[in-house]
C-alpha cells in the first residue's frame, strides 16, 4: 500500500495551519489528536460544547473530577485561565462566530464544501446530531481531517454527498492521509502531497475532479 | 420568609402528573439529577415528554425512567452513546418517539422560552433535512431557519450549592443546560449537594438567581451516575 501520512501526522499537519492564539474546537476521533501537536511557540485555547473554554488533557487519576468532561463525555482538565459557562453561552461562542477553527472528522465532503458527518440516512439507524450542525455554520474556519477513502476504498472526497448533509458549502480545507486539499471556486485543489504520494494516486482515489498542486 | 426547601425528593416531585413535559438537566452523566429521577420512578407518572441532551446511560437515572415505560417522547440532540442501551431498544421497538434537535438549537430554544421570546432564526440546519418544513428567511443575504421556544411544566436540576431562596451554583461542566432549564419550566425542582444559609453564596457568584427556582431539596451523599454505571447498578 501507499505511504502517506499516519493519523498522528495528519493531526500534526493540520495543527501547522492553525494560527497562534486561535480559539479551537476539536471533533471526536483524529481531530482530538491535534492538541498533541501544537507547533512550538503557539498557544491554542480549546473550547468544548458542554461549557468549557480552556480545556486541558485527560486528568491524572488523583485529579479526576467526574463533573469535568468534554463533549465526547471523556474526563478532561481545565487549564489555568479556563472558564465554565452554560450551553447557551457555549453555542453563542459557536454560532456567533467567536471560534476561529473547528476540526472535524467526516464520512463525506464534497468539492463545493458540503459536509456529511452525522448520519448515513439508513432507515434503521437512530439519528444523532449533537453540536455538529451548529459548529459547521458558526465557526470561522471548518477544517476536516479524514482518511482519503473509506475502509472499503470508496472515495470520501466526492462531487456530491450521498449521505444527509451536516452543512452546505462550509468546509475550507481537508487534511487526508494523502494530501492537503482546499475547497476553491473551481472545486478540490491539492495544495500539498504527503511524502511518497503522487498526484495521480490522489486523483485516482478522489470521487470527482481534483486540481494538481500549483 | 421565603423558604423553597423541601425535606425529601419524594415530596419535591410528588405533583408531577401523567402527560407532563419535564426538562432534565445534565450532559451525559455530568449534572444529572439522579435522585430526583429515581423519585419520579417511584412516583410513577407516565406519558411524559422528556427534554435532555441525551437519553441516559446504563440502567439508572434517565435511562431507568425510560426503561420503566414512563416516557412517550424524548426531545434531545444525541440519543446514542456507548453506554446508552435502553433508549435504542425502545426506539427500535417503536415504544418511544424522538424529536432530534441540534445541540445549540436545543439550548437556545430552552433559553428563548425562559426569556419570553417565542421564536428565533438560526443558521444551524440550513440546507439539511432537519430544516425541512421550517420557515427560512434571509438576513443580510444569508438564510436562517426559524425555531420556536421550548417550554416545560417541570425541570429537574442538580446543582452544587443552593440557598433557601433558590440561588444556585454548579460544579464545572455539570452546569451545561441546567441554568437554561431553570428559566424555561413552570416549576423548577433542584437537588443540591449542599444547602447553605441565605447570604452564604456571594451574590457575585450566583449562577442561577433564585427567581428561576421553585423547590430545593438537599441531597448530600449523591452517587455520580458514572459511578453507578461502573458498579453495574440498576433502578428500581
Amino acid at each position: 500500500m501507499s505511504a502517506g501520512w499516519t493519523r498522528e501526522q495528519m493531526a500534526a499537519r493540520a495543527a501547522q495551519d492553525i494560527p497562534d492564539g486561535s480559539y479551537v474546537n476539536l471533533g471526536i476521533g483524529i481531530p482530538e489528536l491535534v492538541a498533541q501537536y501544537v507547533p512550538e511557540g503557539r498557544e491554542f485555547i480549546y473550547h468544548t460544547e458542554n461549557g468549557l473554554l480552556g480545556m486541558g488533557p485527560p486528568p491524572a487519576e488523583e485529579a479526576l473530577d467526574l463533573d469535568l468532561m468534554n463533549a465526547g463525555k471523556k474526563y478532561v482538565t481545565a487549564v489555568p485561565g479556563a472558564a465554565y459557562f452554560h450551553h447557551a453561552d457555549s453555542f453563542s461562542m459557536i454560532r456567533g462566530g467567536h471560534l476561529d477553527v473547528c476540526v472535524l472528522g467526516t464520512m463525506q465532503v464534497a468539492s463545493n464544501g458540503d459536509i456529511a458527518n452525522w448520519s448515513t440516512g439508513a432507515p434503521d439507524a437512530i439519528p444523532a446530531v449533537g453540536g455538529a450542525m451548529d459548529l459547521v455554520q458558526g465557526v470561522k474556519n471548518i477544517y476536516v481531517i479524514t482518511q482519503h477513502t473509506t475502509k472499503t476504498g470508496e472515495p470520501k472526497l466526492v462531487h456530491q454527498c450521498s449521505y444527509p448533509l451536516t452543512g452546505a458549502g462550509v468546509v475550507s480545507r481537508i487534511f487526508t492521509n494523502l494530501a492537503v486539499v482546499d475547497i476553491t471556486s473551481e472545486g478540490f485543489q491539492v495544495i500539498e502531497l504527503a511524502p511518497g504520494i503522487t498526484f495521480a494516486e490522489v486523483e485516482s482515489k478522489t470521487g470527482t475532479t481534483i486540481l494538481p498542486p500549483k | 420568609m421565603i423558604n423553597k426547601v423541601y425535606s425529601t425528593v419524594a415530596e419535591a416531585i410528588a405533583d408531577i402528573p401523567d402527560g407532563a413535559t419535564v426538562m432534565v438537566g445534565g450532559f451525559g452523566a455530568s449534572g444529572s439529577p439522579i435522585e430526583l429521577i429515581h423519585a419520579l420512578i417511584d412516583q410513577g407518572a407516565t406519558d411524559l415528554t422528556v427534554i435532555n441532551n441525551n437519553t441516559g446511560n446504563g440502567e439508572v437515572g434517565l435511562a431507568a425512567l425510560i426503561g420503566n415505560g414512563q416516557v412517550n417522547k424524548m426531545i434531545c440532540s444525541f440519543p446514542r452513546s456507548s453506554q446508552s442501551k435502553v433508549f435504542p431498544k425502545f426506539y427500535k421497538e417503536g415504544k418511544i418517539e424522538l424529536e432530534l434537535v441540534p445541540q445549540g438549537t436545543l439550548a437556545e430554544r430552552i433559553r428563548a422560552a425562559g426569556a419570553g421570546i417565542p421564536a428565533f432564526y438560526t443558521p444551524t440546519t440550513v440546507g439539511t433535512v432537519l430544516s425541512e418544513g421550517k420557515e427560512v428567511r434571509e438576513f443580510d443575504g444569508r438564510p436562517y431557519v426559524m425555531e420556536p421556544w421550548l417550554k416545560a411544566d417541570f425541570a429537574l436540576i442538580n446543582c452544587e450549592v443552593a440557598d433557601p431562596l433558590g440561588n444556585l451554583t454548579y460544579n464545572k461542566t455539570a452546569r451545561n443546560f441546567s441554568p437554561l432549564m431553570c428559566m424555561a419550566a413552570t416549576t423548577t425542582i433542584v437537588q443540591a449537594k449542599r444547602l447553605v444559609e441565605r447570604g452564604e453564596i456571594d451574590p457575585e457568584h450566583v449562577v442561577t438567581p433564585g427567581i428561576f427556582v421553585n423547590r430545593v431539596v438537599e441531597v448530600p451523599h449523591q452517587v455520580h451516575e458514572d459511578t453507578l454505571i461502573v458498579q453495574g447498578r440498576s433502578y428500581p
